[in-house]
C-alpha cells in the first residue's frame, strides 16, 4: 500500500494502481475518454490530467502509476490535485482540441443524450470555437450489420480497437493512417465476425459508432428502462431492456460482474425486432389442415375436448429453450394431475435431476474461470453457445495462464488450444489416464471440465456426460474447495427445469420418447420448436413466434415473450434470476403461467394459484434455493463422483456443438430481420473460407 | 499529409509472392526476435516487400506479409498507412523521385527541383509521368541539408542540385544510365565547394 495526498486528502492505494484509480478511490472524478476498466491503456485522449505536485506538466493520469509518484523533499506523500487551476486549464485545452474536428452534429447524433464528450464538454468545454480553419471530413466506413459509423465524430481513443482484439479476440479493427488522418476501420471495410461486436457501440465515448438497427429511433431520455435478464443462451446476462410504450426499442447490458461484467452477445442485444414481427396474437385452431383464428374459449374447448379423451398417461409437455420456470411447473401440476410424468425441455434428455444439482450446472461459476489453469472443453464451441462466457475464458486464456484442450468439433474459439480429437475415443482416453492431457489438469491447482450440453443431445448423451464426469473426477477437478465439473448449459430454461424435475418421472417418457409416433395422445409444446412431432398426436403450442412448433399445432394458445412477463430462470450456473417485465405481450396473448391456470380451470382440474405471487410461493416451497434470487445454490462434488461412476458404453461417433448458426438458434431470433441479415453475413464468410 | 489509401482494385495485382532470395532473408529477419515476437519485424520484411514489387506495396503483399508473421491484416496495413516510406500507390517504373522540401533545401533551391518535377514529370506528387517511368512526392527532410538541395531516388541521393542538372539527373534515369549519386557539382561529398577553405597549409 503506497499513501498519497489526493486533494489534500491522505488516503492509502494498492502500489500497483493508477494515478485515475487512486483519485477515484479517493473519491475525485476524473474525466476520460480512451480509458476503460476493462482495455488496456492506450493514455492517447489525455482529458484524464491530473496535477503532480513537483511536476513541470500536468500527467495523465490513466497511464501513471502511483509507483512512479515520487515523495515530497522531506519523504512527505506525493501530492496530487485533481481540481487545481492548472488542471482544470489543461483539461479544457484538451476539450477544446477534441472539439476541433468533431462535428456540431448533437441534435441528430444517436449518441445524444448518452454521450461522455457531450457531458464532457458541458465542464470543460468552451462555449466558442477559436478554430477558423476547416474541419476534417472523414469518409464513413462499413462495419457490417449491426455497427454505424459516423467517422467524422470520432476523436480517436481506439477503445474500439482494443475492445475487438483484447476482449473479442477478432482483431479485425484497426487505426490507418497517422495524425489528423487516422481513420478507424477494418481491414477493406469487411464486417466485423465477433459475436460481441455490438458492445462496440457501447464503449464508444461519442455516436461514432451506434447502433444500425436501432439508428435513429428514439432518445435516451424517452425510453422507459426495466432492468431483466437475458435469456438468449444460458448465460442469464445481466440486460437492460428500454421501452417506448409497448414496444421494446433496445437492449443493453447492466453490470454484473459475476455473469457478463458488462458486455452482452449480439444476440442478446439485437434480438430485439424479433419481438414485433410474427407474433402470435390471438389462439389458433386447426380446422381441416388449416389454422384459423378462434377465441379463447374455443381454444381451451378444443383442448378439453381432446385431453378428456385420452388417457393421462398419454399426455406430455415439451418445454422449449425459452421457458421460464413458473410456467413449466405450472405445467408440471397440470399433467401431475393426471398422473402424467411425461415432461421433457428440450436438449435434457441427458441429465437425470435425481442425480443432484452437480451433475447440470456449471459448477467453478463463470467468475470462477478466471482461477482455474487448465480447461478441457468437451462437445462445445463456447464462442457460439454462450458468447459472453467465452470471452471470460478468453480473458483468464490472455493472463497466460491457462491451457485449454478440447474435444469435439474444430473451430475458432478466439483463444489457441490443443485439439484432442473429436469423440468419445478421446474422451475415453482421457477418462483412464492414458491421454498426456490429463497430466495437465492433474498438475493444476483448478482444473475444469466443461461439457457442451448442446453434444449431448444423442441417444447416448447420458454415457457421453457420464464420461465427462469420470473425466473430471479422476483428474482431481473434484477437490474440497473447488468443483470443476462444468455443463454449458446453451438454452436459458434447461437448468431452471431440471432444478424443478420438469423431466420424465418415475413411468414417465423422456422427449426421445414422446416424439415417436403413437406414444402421446396431446403433447403440450411450450415455445418448444425445436423438435419434430410425429403425426398423430394432438399439438397445443403455447408460445410466442409463428415458427416451427406453431406450424405443426393444432391449437395455438398465444404467450408472451421474455419481456413481456416476470419470469424466474436459472442460469448455466444455477443461478436463479428475475427476467422482469418491461412491456406487454401483444393482442390477446397472455402471460404463460396464466393460461396453464385458466386452462386447468377449463379442464376442470383447478391449479392452486390465482396469482404469479401465489404461484412462486408454491414454486418456492416445492425448490427453495430458486427463493434465492442472484444466488447459487452449489453442487455437491459426491454427485458429480457418483455420475461418474454410472458411466458406460458410448458411440464412436464424433461429438457436435449444438449451435450452428449463432443467430438463428431460437423463434424470436429466427423472426429477426437482423438476425437474419447477419446469419447471411456470415454464412458468407464461410463460404469464403471454404473456398 | 493526405488521407492513404491502398491503390484502387483495379491496379492491384492478384497475388504476391516473394522470390526464393527475399524469402530467406525475411525469414532470417523474424529469427532476429524472440519466439512470439515475429510481429517485429514487419516494416524490415514490408520494406523488402515494396522492394521487389517494383516500389510499392499492394494489398496482396500486406496479406503475405500478415500470414508470414502471424499477424491479423489490419496490423499490417495499419504500419504500411502509417509510415509513408511504403508506397502505397504504383510509382515510376524508372523513377520516384523523393524532393526533400524542409527548410534548409528549401532556401537552398528546392522549390526550383519541384517545378522540374511538375513540369517533366506530372503536375501533382503521387502521379505517374505519360509514360509511366516516373513519379515524385515532397518528403520532409532526408539529412543531407549540408548538400542542399536534394533529391533521394530509390536507395541513393542526389546533392546539390540545381534545374539544369537535376534535369540531368532525370534523363540519366531515363535512358538508364542513373548519373554517380552525391553532390552533382565538382564538390566532394559535403566538402567545401571549390576545394578545401582552412587546414590548408601543413605545418
Amino acid at each position: 500500500m503506497t499513501k498519497l495526498i489526493i486533494d489534500g486528502k491522505e488516503i492509502d492505494v494498492p502500489a500497483e494502481f493508477t494515478l485515475l484509480q487512486a483519485c477515484e478511490a479517493a473519491g475525485a472524478e476524473i474525466p476520460r475518454f480512451c480509458y476503460h476498466e476493462r482495455l488496456s491503456i492506450a493514455g492517447n485522449c489525455r482529458m484524464c490530467l491530473v496535477e503532480v505536485k513537483g511536476g513541470p506538466k500536468p500527467v495523465a493520469s490513466c497511464a501513471w502509476g502511483v509507483r512512479d509518484c515520487r515523495p515530497g523533499p522531506k519523504g512527505e506523500p506525493p501530492e496530487i490535485s485533481t481540481r487545481s487551476p492548472m488542471v482544470k486549464k489543461a483539461r479544457e485545452g484538451v476539450m477544446e482540441f477534441l472539439l476541433i474536428n468533431h462535428p456540431l452534429d448533437c441534435p441528430i447524433c444517436d449518441q445524444g443524450g448518452e454521450c461522455d464528450l457531450q457531458d464532457q464538454a458541458m465542464g470543460y468545454g468552451v462555449d466558442t470555437s477559436r478554430f477558423a480553419e476547416n474541419k476534417r471530413a472523414v469518409e464513413d466506413k462499413y462495419l457490417g450489420a449491426l455497427v454505424k459509423t459516423s467517422m467524422n465524430r470520432c476523436i480517436q481513443c481506439t477503445r474500439c480497437v482494443r475492445f475487438s482484439a483484447e476482449v473479442a479476440g477478432a482483431p479485425e479493427m484497426g487505426a490507418t493512417g497517422r495524425g489528423e488522418d487516422m481513420e478507424i476501420t477494418t481491414y477493406l471495410e469487411q464486417a466485423l465476425t465477433s459475436e460481441l461486436q455490438g458492445n462496440l457501440v457501447d464503449i464508444c465515448p461519442v455516436g461514432a459508432l451506434t447502433s444500425k438497427p436501432y439508428a435513429f429511433a428514439a432518445r435516451p431520455w424517452e425510453l422507459g428502462k426495466t432492468q431483466s435478464v437475458d435469456v438468449m443462451d444460458g448465460v442469464g446476462s445481466a440486460i437492460r431492456v428500454d421501452t417506448r410504450g409497448r414496444e421494446v426499442m433496445r437492449i443493453l447490458p447492466r453490470i454484473n460482474e459475476t455473469v457478463n461484467e458488462e458486455w452482452i452477445s449480439d444476440k442478446t442485444r439485437h434480438v430485439v425486432d424479433g419481438l414485433r414481427t410474427q407474433r402470435l396474437d390471438r389462439p389458433y385452431i386447426r380446422d381441416n389442415g388449416k389454422l384459423r383464428p378462434a377465441s379463447w374459449q374455443e381454444a381451451f374447448a378444443a383442448v378439453a375436448a381432446k385431453v378428456k379423451m385420452s388417457d393421462g398417461k398419454r399426455i406430455g409437455a415439451i418445454a422449449g429453450d425459452l421457458a421460464a420456470v413458473e410456467e413449466m411447473f405450472a405445467f408440471k401440476d397440470l399433467l401431475g394431475q393426471y398422473g402424467s410424468t411425461n415432461l421433457a425441455v428440450q436438449g435434457g434428455d441427458a441429465f437425470d435431476p435425481k442425480l443432484g444439482r452437480a451433475t447440470y450446472i456449471f459448477n467453478p461459476t463463470i467468475a470462477g474461470i478466471e482461477q482455474a489453469d487448465a480447461l478441457l472443453i468437451i462437445g462445445a464451441n463456447p464462442r457460439k453457445e454462450a458468447a459472453v462466457l467465452n470471452a471470460r475464458i478468453r480473458k483468464r486464456w490472455r493472463t497466460g495462464q491457462l491451457k485449454v484442450a478440447l474435444v469435439g468439433p474444430k473451430a475458432d474459439l478466439t483463444y489457441d488450444y490443443d485439439y484432442l480429437g473429436a469423440g468419445t475415443d478421446t474422451l475415453n482416453d482421457l477418462a483412464s489416464g492414458k491421454h498426456s492431457f490429463t497430466e495437465v489438469l492433474k498438475g493444476a491447482k483448478h482444473p475444469m471440465v466443461l461439457v457442451g450440453a448442446g453434444s449431448l443431445s444423442r441417444h447416448d448423451g447420458a454415457g457421453v456426460l457420464a464420461l465427462a464426469a469420470k473425466v473430471a473426477a479422476g483428474t482431481g477437478a473434484l477437490k474440497d474447495d473447488w468443483n470443476g465439473f462444468a455443463v454449458l448449459q446453451d438454452t436459458a430454461s434447461r437448468a431452471g427445469a431440471l432444478d424443478i424435475g420438469f423431466s420424465a418421472g418415475k413411468g414417465g417418457l423422456t422427449l426421445a420418447q414422446m416424439t415417436t409416433f403413437g406414444t402421446l395422445d396431446v403433447l403440450f409444446l411450450l415455445g418448444a420448436d425445436e423438435v419434430k412431432v410425429p403425426d398423430g398426436t394432438f399439438v397445443v403450442y403455447i408460445g410466442t413466434h409463428g415458427d416451427r412448433g406453431a406450424h405443426r399445432a393444432d391449437v395455438i394458445l398465444p404467450g408472451a415473450a421474455y419481456t413481456e412477463k416476470s419470469g424466474l430462470f436459472v442460469n448455466t450456473e444455477g443461478r436463479a434470476q428475475i427476467a422482469a417485465r418491461a412491456a406487454f405481450p401483444p393482442g390477446e396473448a397472455r402471460e404463460d403461467w396464466a393460461i396453464a391456470r385458466a386452462l386447468s380451470d377449463v379442464l376442470g382440474k383447478k391449479l392452486p394459484y390465482d396469482s404469479l405471487g401465489a404461484l412462486r410461493q408454491a414454486l418456492f416451497k416445492a425448490v427453495p434455493h430458486l427463493m434465492r434470487i442472484d444466488q447459487i445454490e452449489p453442487g455437491k462434488a459426491e454427485q458429480v463422483k457418483a455420475l461418474a461412476g454410472k458411466s458406460g458404453k458410448v458411440d464412436k461417433s464424433p461429438l457436435k456443438s449444438s449451435v450452428e448458426d449463432f443467430y438463428l438458434t431460437n423463434p424470436i431470433a429466427r423472426a429477426s430481420a437482423v438476425m437474419a441479415e447477419c446469419s447471411r453475413l456470415a454464412a458468407g464468410r464461410m463460404l469464403t473460407a471454404a473456398e | 499529409m493526405s488521407v492513404r489509401r491502398l491503390a484502387p482494385k483495379e491496379l492491384q495485382p492478384a497475388s504476391f509472392a516473394f522470390t526464393d532470395e527475399n524469402l530467406a532473408w525475411a525469414k532470417a529477419q523474424i529469427t532476429k526476435y524472440p519466439p512470439g515476437r515475429q510481429a517485429s519485424a514487419v516494416i524490415a520484411i514490408l520494406w523488402r516487400a515494396q522492394e521487389q514489387h517494383e516500389g510499392w506495396v499492394s494489398e496482396a503483399a500486406i496479406r503475405v506479409v500478415a500470414d508470414m508473421l502471424d499477424m491479423p491484416y489490419i496490423r499490417v496495413l495499419e504500419v504500411a498507412t502509417f509510415y509513408t516510406m511504403f508506397q502505397l500507390q504504383p510509382v515510376g517504373k524508372k523513377a520516384h523521385v523523393q524532393v526533400c522540401g524542409t527548410t534548409p533545401c528549401r532556401l537552398r533551391g528546392a522549390e526550383d527541383i519541384i517545378k522540374v518535377c511538375q513540369s517533366r514529370i506530372h503536375h501533382d506528387p503521387f502521379h505517374l509521368s505519360k509514360d509511366g517511368n516516373f513519379s515524385w512526392e515532397e518528403v520532409e527532410c532526408l539529412g543531407a541539408c549540408v548538400n542542399a538541395p536534394m533529391v533521394q531516388i530509390w536507395k541513393d541521393t542526389y546533392e546539390d542540385l540545381t534545374k539544369e542538372t537535376f534535369g540531368k539527373v532525370l534523363d540519366g534515369f531515363a535512358s538508364g544510365n542513373p548519373p554517380k549519386p552525391g553532390p552533382q557539382t565538382d564538390r566532394q561529398f559535403s566538402a567545401p565547394a571549390g576545394g578545401p577553405t582552412t587546414l590548408k597549409e601543413s605545418t
